[in-house]
């Protein structure tokens, strides 16, 4: 799966790395890190992080994938 | 029939039967294709981007990309919506005819256009000498394929790495150096990290950052030459004064450079600083007349902002993509009175050495600043700038959750210093200079620049056309 966290918006809350933390980390006490492209297997997690995370920040994609006649 | 129901049978047309041509196929890119999809363009789209692939996230490519934990090819976007395009990935395009209404592309190919959308952002600045540009360890990082490089060699331990520029992405490789336990030195011709950006006080503070997590900052020095081993490796970097660096790999993060070159000829307003449009994203040509089939967004784009007394800002930043693309595809199908403004106030965040910086507004369009929240000493504060008794920018170290206060503010063109917010105030409020360098300094390039208040002014040459 694929998302994006819009982190001009994000203040830190970290709300996502208690739900989701193989997906989101906090370096330091506010900067937030994840990985882009999560296993499939979290896309639950992820999405319990999405709704919870206090200013919406997390984008989740809402289309499996590539397109076709897309290369990769 | 009546004149609103013409235009209004008009926009419905344009949106069933147009054909729309989007150049750059990245968040700008992206982003477009998807409002226009939204907006209900049913006609024909086609995206012609020059990498090899679909569209990724490059913030990520100098932090968790490099550190070794997310790989490079794990950073594509998210889709909000199929767009039904035909894509033309890994083939640039060369040329604009603004007659024939075509673009010409690099294999011969010309696509028309009713509407065309320039989205071709911006690449690095290579080092200026090509023979030790090319040597093996000698990186920039702009596309995905430059941060995997990077971070291969990062991985493999290197004794040292050089990192000239101490703009944003060269300070986020330094901390991702130190947080690797690489040495690393940084050489800046600027008195201090990121002073092209936030200014000499708060890159005062930046600097004694770097240097508490043990980075080797040269400030007020450029590297004159960069040296290879027999093998073609990079071993040494000299610097002007003099003293000699010894290391494996050197980044150069000086700046980017707008893709505008396949514009030449075509009579828009493109130069240096991007392609002149106006607040809703419509190019201008060389003459600053308006164009009406043609748009442009994100890193490319400059177009007048009102907060700033109307001068052209080119900004570089992740958040003015995604909105200068949304409304620059709305107004692409859509027809006057529903024009949309592109009126964002510059936001930006860098994550480094453990600390969260973000800022809001123009900082280098501010000359004093005033710690207005928290601890310099703690490295979690507030910080506003302030031009002629009104407040222009705001800066936050770990203290992000008041950017929205300062922002606030600054659209309204609040006072400067401003009110206290009540909270943490810290001893001394008392405003300073906040020391950006001369803008004619070749140094420090911020990644928001005012440049000027005409669409030629400081970037278009005047030519005439050729075809
Ligand atoms: C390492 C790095 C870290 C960053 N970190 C941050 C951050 O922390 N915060 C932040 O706000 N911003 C950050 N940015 C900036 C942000 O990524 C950009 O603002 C954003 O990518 C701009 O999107 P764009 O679509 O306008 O341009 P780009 O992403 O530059 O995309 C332009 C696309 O057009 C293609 N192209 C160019 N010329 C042609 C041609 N002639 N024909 C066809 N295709 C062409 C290019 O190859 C590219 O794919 C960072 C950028 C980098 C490189």
């Amino acid at each position: 799966m694929r998302i994006v966290v819009d982190l001009n918006r994000c203040q830190g809350y970290a709300q996502c790395v208690y739900l989701a933390h193989e997906v989101f980390r906090l370096s330091g006490q506010e900067a937030l890190t994840y990985e882009p492209n999560p296993d499939d297997a979290r896309r639950l997690q992820v999405e319990r992080a999405a709704a919870a995370c206090p200013v919406q920040a997390i984008m989740i994609d809402r289309l499996d994938g590539t397109e076709r006649g897309e290369a990769s | 029939m009546s004149l609103p129901a013409t235009v209004a049978e008009l926009v419905r047309e344009f949106r069933a039967g147009a054909r729309i041509v989007i150049v750059g196929a990245s968040l700008a890119g992206l982003r477009a294709a998807e409002t226009l999809r939204e907006e209900g363009f049913t006609g024909s789209l086609t995206i012609i981007g020059d990498e090899p692939y679909e569209p990724y996230d490059r913030p990520p490519l100098s932090k968790q990309v490099l550190k070794g934990w997310v790989p490079a090819d794990h950073t594509k976007l998210p889709r909000t919506r199929e767009v039904n395009a035909d894509w033309r990935l890994g083939v640039a395009a060369v040329g604009l005819d603004r007659i024939t209404k075509r673009v010409r592309l690099a294999d011969g190919e010309q696509v028309p256009y009713d509407r065309l959308l320039i989205a071709t952002g911006t690449r690095a600045r290579q080092w200026p000498n090509p023979a030790e540009a090319a040597l093996e360890g000698v990186h920039t990082i702009r596309s995905r394929d430059d941060a995997a490089e990077l971070q291969k060699e990062l991985a493999e331990s290197p004794s040292r790495v050089v990192v000239i520029g101490a703009g944003f992405i060269g300070s986020e490789v330094a901390s991702v150096c130190r947080e690797l336990d690489i040495p690393v030195t940084v050489v800046e011709r600027g008195p201090a990290p990121l002073v092209g950006a936030l200014g000499g006080v708060i890159g005062e503070i930046a600097a004694q950052m770097q240097r508490d997590h043990g980075v080797d900052l040269r400030c007020g020095l450029g590297v004159s030459s960069l040296e290879g081993d027999s093998g073609g490796h990079v071993r040494r970097a000299h610097l002007s004064d003099g003293t000699v660096v010894d290391a494996d790999v050197v980044v150069a993060s000086l700046g980017s450079i707008r893709n505008v070159e396949w514009l030449e000829g075509s009579g828009l307003a493109a130069g240096v600083w991007g392609v002149g449009c106006d607040a809703g994203g419509r190019a201008f040509d060389i003459n600053g007349v308006v164009t009406d089939s043609i748009f442009v967004a994100g890193d490319v784009a400059r177009a007048p902002h009102v907060l700033y007394e109307y001068q052209f800002l080119a900004m570089e930043h992740w958040d003015n993509a995604v909105l200068g693309a949304e409304v620059a595809a709305h107004n692409m199908v859509n027809l006057e009175p529903n024009y949309r403004p592109h009126l964002l106030l510059p936001g930006f965040w860098s994550g480094q050495f453990g600390v969260n910086i973000k800022s809001v507004g123009v900082p280098p369009f501010g000359d004093e600043i005033v710690f207005t929240q928290g601890s310099v000493a703690d490295r979690s504060f507030a910080a506003a700038y302030g031009h002629r008794g009104r407040i222009v920018a705001a800066v936050t170290f770990d203290h992000g959750k008041w950017l929205e206060y300062y922002g606030k503010l600054i659209e309204r063109s609040g006072p400067f210093p401003p009110p206290p917010s009540g909270w943490d105030q810290p001893a001394d409020t008392k405003p300073v200079p906040a020391e950006f360098p001369d803008p004619r300094v070749p140094t420090a390039i911020p990644d928001v620049v005012l440049t000027g208040h005409a669409p030629s002014e400081r970037t278009a040459e005047f030519r005439p056309r050729r075809h």
